[in-house]
């Protein structure tokens, strides 16, 4: 295949994965920017929302069990994840080194209870549809520029799907911290906690719901992706530092910011990933991260001085 | 109205205020002057439920404040303006002030309201509040707190660094919401702005109720206050 073609596919492969990072960086971002907690444990509940999924889909087969886990699999770890903020993060006040050694320990739990009950396999979900769509080049001839249809060059409608999906999840994601009270209500817990107290505001229902919330974003995210990539117990990690690496990059706390970074991160990874390697990507990253803590360490959107 | 007894809160182990009791009638303002750790902040946080108390009782008409978890203090009636504005700052004017009407009864009409005392906001209700001039900060600081539609309010500092014609417009609006019968407990550092205002003045040392004075015997002998703020 040609550069352009090549570059294109690429390109589509990028932004599956961009699209999928900007709902799992996003969960991340908001429980930071809301509550001030790292949650090391993040990329587990993104674990659980695809091994969920692969047991939601072993009950229920076909269309609808993918359906069905669309819905279970966020409420479920959203619910997993109230829990886990009641009993622990509230118990340590919300504390910020020691949630982070908490969720650490989280992370451990979910993972080797995943291992004892999962399994050590991965495990493939089928996707709900998967008609290959081939995709045109344009290319300049003898007879001027025509249509052409390079061998390899194509997509899946599922994936396309998932770019959809992941949009549509976040403006409504948007939409719900912009226009809605419970949105306003997480905002103004964001911007000083103490006051938002002080305004008639139940601090802790509101982490509560927010810890809940960024787990079930990752959980979603989870189980777009699965049919691509399968289910495993050790497949957070990745995203967990994919999602550290666009919230750094894009400003801790801001959500535009994740979305603009996941786009970077994810499409270069995806060009980067194809035309050199996948450890290459990673490497360019990672030095990215080091380059904006030192130069602009507040991130592209983030406020100065948080 | 306000009614706060024997009040005893500090900061970890430290104790800062020492059983202080205060009242504020309806429609009273009580002004509370002293040096700089004396306490009054303290006071303040502590009425709010922003600061466990470490004894002592916080009343509100006849509902017990301290008892009550910190977020439904507000619920009962006790608006508050803290020292330094802390506003939200990301989040607009308008979005600054339904804050404010979510703990309260009053929905838009109270809004409309308070928009009438601070025409300057009416104009600004889409900007972003950490854009606004310290005068008008202050003001959105003053106008989130009525928004509550509070029977009582705690101001600290409310005019600090302000010029003086803010100062003015925030201190007609004090004395309105005191003809409405709103309990206002103020604190305050400038002897002239206290006097203006106040129907009594407290002062506050090392943490302990000192002296209380209606403004009219201050105001016949301004050098006691010299002891307690230290001027």
């Amino acid at each position: 295949m040609e550069f352009g073609p090549h570059l294109m596919l690429a390109t589509l492969e990028g932004a599956v994965t961009a699209a999928v990072l900007a709902l799992t960086a996003a969960g991340l971002s908001l429980v930071f920017g809301v509550m001030r907690v790292v949650n090391i444990a993040h990329g587990e509940f993104f674990m659980l929302g695809a091994v969920l999924a692969w047991w939601v889909t072993q009950a229920v087969a076909g269309p609808w069990g993918f359906a069905l886990a669309l819905v279970i699999a966020p409420l479920l770890v959203g619910a997993l994840a109230v829990v886990a903020d009641v009993t622990i993060l509230k118990r340590l006040s919300y504390d910020p080194e020691r949630t982070i050694v908490a969720t650490i320990g989280l992370l451990y739990i979910l993972q080797q209870l995943t291992l004892m009950t999962y399994g050590p396999d991965a495990r493939p979900v089928v996707a709900p549809f998967n008609t290959r769509i081939a995709l045109p080049w344009l290319e300049r001839g003898a007879d001027g520029w025509a249509l052409i249809w390079p061998w390899g060059l194509g997509t899946t409608t599922y994936k396309l799907a998932v770019i959809g999906a992941a949009a549509a999840v976040l403006c409504a994601l948007w939409l719900f911290l912009a226009r809605t009270r419970a949105g306003l209500v997480m905002r103004a817990t964001q911007a000083d906690r103490e006051m938002a107290t002080a305004f008639g505001v139940p601090v802790e229902r509101v982490y509560a719901l927010t810890f809940g919330l960024g787990a079930a974003l990752a959980a979603l995210a989870a189980v777009l992706i699965v049919p691509i990539q399968q289910a495993h117990y050790l497949m957070g990690a990745d995203p967990l530092l994919l999602s550290f690496i666009v919230v750094i990059i894009g400003g801790l706390g801001s959500l535009p910011g994740t979305l603009v970074a996941a786009v970077l991160i994810g499409l270069s990874d995806g060009i980067i990933s194809v035309f050199f390697s996948p450890t290459l990507a990673k490497i360019l990253a990672t030095l990215l991260v080091a380059l904006v803590l030192v130069f602009r360490p507040q991130g592209l959107f983030g406020a100065r001085g948080r | 109205m306000l009614r706060i007894a024997d009040l005893r809160a500090g900061y970890g182990a430290a104790e800062v205020l020492h059983g202080v009791s205060l009242s504020v009638a309806p429609g009273e303002i009580l002004c509370l002057m002293g040096r700089n750790g004396a306490g009054k902040t303290t006071l303040l946080r502590a009425a709010m439920g922003l600061l466990a108390p470490m004894g002592g009782a916080v009343w509100l008409g006849e509902t017990r404040l301290d008892t009550l978890p910190a977020h439904r203090v507000p619920g009962a009636g006790l608006g508050y303006v803290p020292q330094g504005r802390r506003l939200f700052a990301g989040l607009s004017v308008a979005e600054n002030l339904d804050v404010g009407l979510m703990a309260g009864q009053g929905g838009a009409a109270l809004r409309e309201e308070v928009l009438d005392f601070f025409p300057r906001l009416r104009d600004r209700l889409r900007q972003r509040a950490e854009t606004l001039s310290g005068g008008e900060q202050q003001m959105l600081a003053l106008a989130r707190a009525l928004c509550l539609g509070p029977r009582a309010l705690l101001l600290d500092e409310p005019t600090e660094g302000l010029q003086p014609s803010m100062i003015a417009a925030i201190r007609d609006v004090v004395a309105r919401k005191r003809t409405e019968g709103v309990a206002v407990l103020l604190v305050e550092q400038r002897l002239d702005a206290v006097l203006s205002v106040a129907d009594r003045v407290a002062f506050l040392e090392n943490g302990r109720l000192a002296e209380e004075m209606t403004a009219e015997a201050l105001r016949a002998e301004r050098t006691r206050a010299h002891r307690y703020l230290g001027v």
